[in-house]
């Protein structure tokens, strides 16, 4: 479907959140390829972010076709500028330890999973295919980082404490996933967008529940950080962008 | 050593073992075997387990820095092909009794060996076509001759794999494409990743069928059916007119067709420089293992955790069926 003009411009900045929360975040868990506690391991964090960099590449690709200014899903990821990126803090955050990285990506996969799920519904058929290939990866994501969880959480004593630990320091980036822009309230009353304010409690209640299985204490909701929607990142985006993008920023116009 | 035949059943057995193998009958794990030959398997399975878990490294390095989102996921899945084969063929080693732990131990100990290739660096973008072209490219001549191995587990997972490698020097290959026909700075790239990985890659086929103390048996029991200088004369064969077809020239200037034959000659192999890597001095021997260890030690709480977890659990589910 074509996109009317009026919102198109909006729709084009939300394809580009979509994608940067997985591109960014596929990048960090790309980051474990070799490097993972056990050879399994290697090899299901390798696919987790096979699929979100895959993911990301549909979404910057429907970006790109939306705002139709000749940018495609790679101009998107390696030409950008760090305030032009709008994924939320919390993806853009180092791995930390084993708990820290499945802890985030148990974060977000189950908010990932409710918003591919609403974003099946999309008028928009090209977001609605999209969303509904990624919702089976991300139903997978979840499955796989709620069992680590459980098995940090009620292993040992130091894991429990480390899971409890990263629990502790990512909820307060949780809280961005569920802020809803103008923009979006907008194209979300035209159905092209899921108001993610919507999410929260349905989010909530599923993590509450792994973590209490996990024999891990939700904490108490406190100040909650953001920024990243707005393209104000933390510190860490940056030194990861810089990584990425060399290759295309030190040979303007080459073909790869 | 092996031990002495003692009795007339082993001299028996043996023999009616080497009649299988000339009969080109597959080997199965509960077949009886010479101690020797289980011992050779072992050796083999587990390097090549080990080579590819250690090759992670190297193109690994590359991920976060691959030039296209395209390219980072053919990447991507390559490198977790590799962590694939590595759990298939430790899964096979198994079949000879023998298991994971213990030769990942011997891995992280130094005192399991794996292809040398691995322990020079990655440099530039073209590295990683030039590891899929040349590294995957010698890998595949080397692992189709062992899909015809007399044991059978290790046969059927080398024909797995080649499938799998023969992705990976089309993907390998297709990157050096891009390169040599891009930008002068992209051509110079790959040209300079070929001068860097040419020998290593002929290298890769081991020494010189004359120095290789391994062959002789290896070749009698049907584990390998060519020797390592045919193998490398067929990929010297095989390489060349594709250098030849993206204008890239290979570094070395002995190289000539001869007619006769129908081979390429190539120049000397620095034999030196081969030994050096084997015995630990290669530019990055160090780094491929403390990445490893390194990656083992951290992972250590994960696995305690995990072992932990499924015992309490094992306990609730025998309290519960109780």
């Amino acid at each position: 479907m074509t996109v009317a003009a009026a919102l198109a411009p909006a729709y084009a900045r939300y394809c580009q959140q979509l994608g940067d929360d997985r591109l960014i975040l596929g990048h960090r868990v790309s980051e474990w390829c070799g490097h993972a506690p056990i050879l399994e391991e290697d090899i299901a964090l390798a696919n987790i972010a096979l699929d979100l960099i895959g993911q990301a590449t549909f979404l910057l690709g429907r970006a790109g076709a939306v705002e139709n200014a000749g940018r495609d899903a790679d101009a998107l990821a390696f030409l950008r500028d760090d305030r032009a990126f709008r994924n939320a803090l919390m993806v853009e955050l180092p791995n930390g330890d084993f708990a820290v990285t499945i802890v985030r990506q148990f974060f977000f996969a189950s908010f990932s999973r409710l918003q591919l799920e609403a974003l099946t519904r999309s008028p928009d058929t090209e977001m609605a295919g999209i969303a509904a290939k990624a919702l089976k990866e991300a139903t997978y994501h979840v499955r796989h980082a709620a069992e680590w969880v459980v098995r940090l959480g009620d292993g040992t004593e130091e894991s429990r404490q480390r899971a409890q630990d990263a629990v502790n320091d990512l909820w307060r980036y949780t809280g961005e996933f569920f802020l809803t822009t103008s923009e979006e309230r907008a194209l979300a009353a035209e159905g092209l967008a899921v108001d993610p304010a919507t999410l929260q409690a349905e989010w909530e209640r599923s993590v509450r529940d792994v973590l209490t299985l996990a024999t891990l204490t939700t904490p108490a909701t406190s100040w909650m950080q953001r920024g990243g929607r707005d393209g104000k990142h933390t510190e860490h985006l940056g030194p990861l962008l810089a990584e990425m993008q060399v290759l295309p920023r030190s040979h303007p116009g080459a073909s790869w | 050593m092996t031990p002495p035949l003692s009795t007339a059943d082993d001299a028996t057995r043996q023999a009616e073992f080497e009649a299988r193998i000339a009969r080109g009958e597959s080997i199965e794990p509960k077949d009886w075997m010479p101690e020797k030959y289980r011992r050779q398997l072992v050796r083999m399975m587990s390097q090549h387990a080990h080579s590819e878990i250690v090759g992670m490294l190297p193109e690994g390095n590359w991920i976060t820095r691959a030039p296209s989102l395209r390219r980072k996921m053919s990447l991507l899945a390559k490198v977790q092909d590799e962590a694939g084969h590595g759990l298939y063929i430790y899964c096979g080693t198994e079949t000879l009794g023998v298991d994971r732990q213990e030769l990942v131990d011997q891995l992280l100990a130094g005192t399991a060996k794996y292809s040398s290739i691995f322990n020079y660096p990655t440099l530039t973008w073209a590295d990683i076509g030039a590891i899929g072209w040349l590294v995957d490219g010698a890998a595949i001549v080397n692992q189709t001759m062992l899909a015809k191995a007399s044991y059978g587990p290790y046969a059927r997972a080398m024909v797995r794999i080649c499938k799998e490698e023969n992705f990976h020097k089309r993907q390998g290959y297709e990157i050096m494409v891009t390169l040599a026909r891009g930008t002068p700075a992209q051509k110079a790239m790959a040209q300079d990743a070929l001068d860097r990985w040419w020998w290593p890659s002929l290298m890769m086929f081991g020494p010189h069928d004359k120095d290789s103390p391994n062959s002789d048996e290896l070749l009698k029991w049907g584990v390998k059916k060519k020797s390592n200088d045919e193998l490398r004369q067929r990929f010297v064969n095989l390489t060349i007119a594709q250098a030849k077809a993206i204008d890239l020239t290979i570094p070395d200037p002995e190289l000539r067709y001869d007619e006769a034959s129908g081979n390429w000659i190539f120049g000397a192999i620095d034999w030196d420089e081969f030994w050096r890597v084997v015995k630990g001095d290669g530019p990055c021997n160090r780094e491929r293992l403390a990445a490893r260890r390194k990656a083992h030690a951290d992972g250590e709480w994960v696995r305690a955790a995990a072992t932990a977890y499924a015992a309490k659990r094992a306990a609730r589910d025998a309290g519960a069926a109780a």
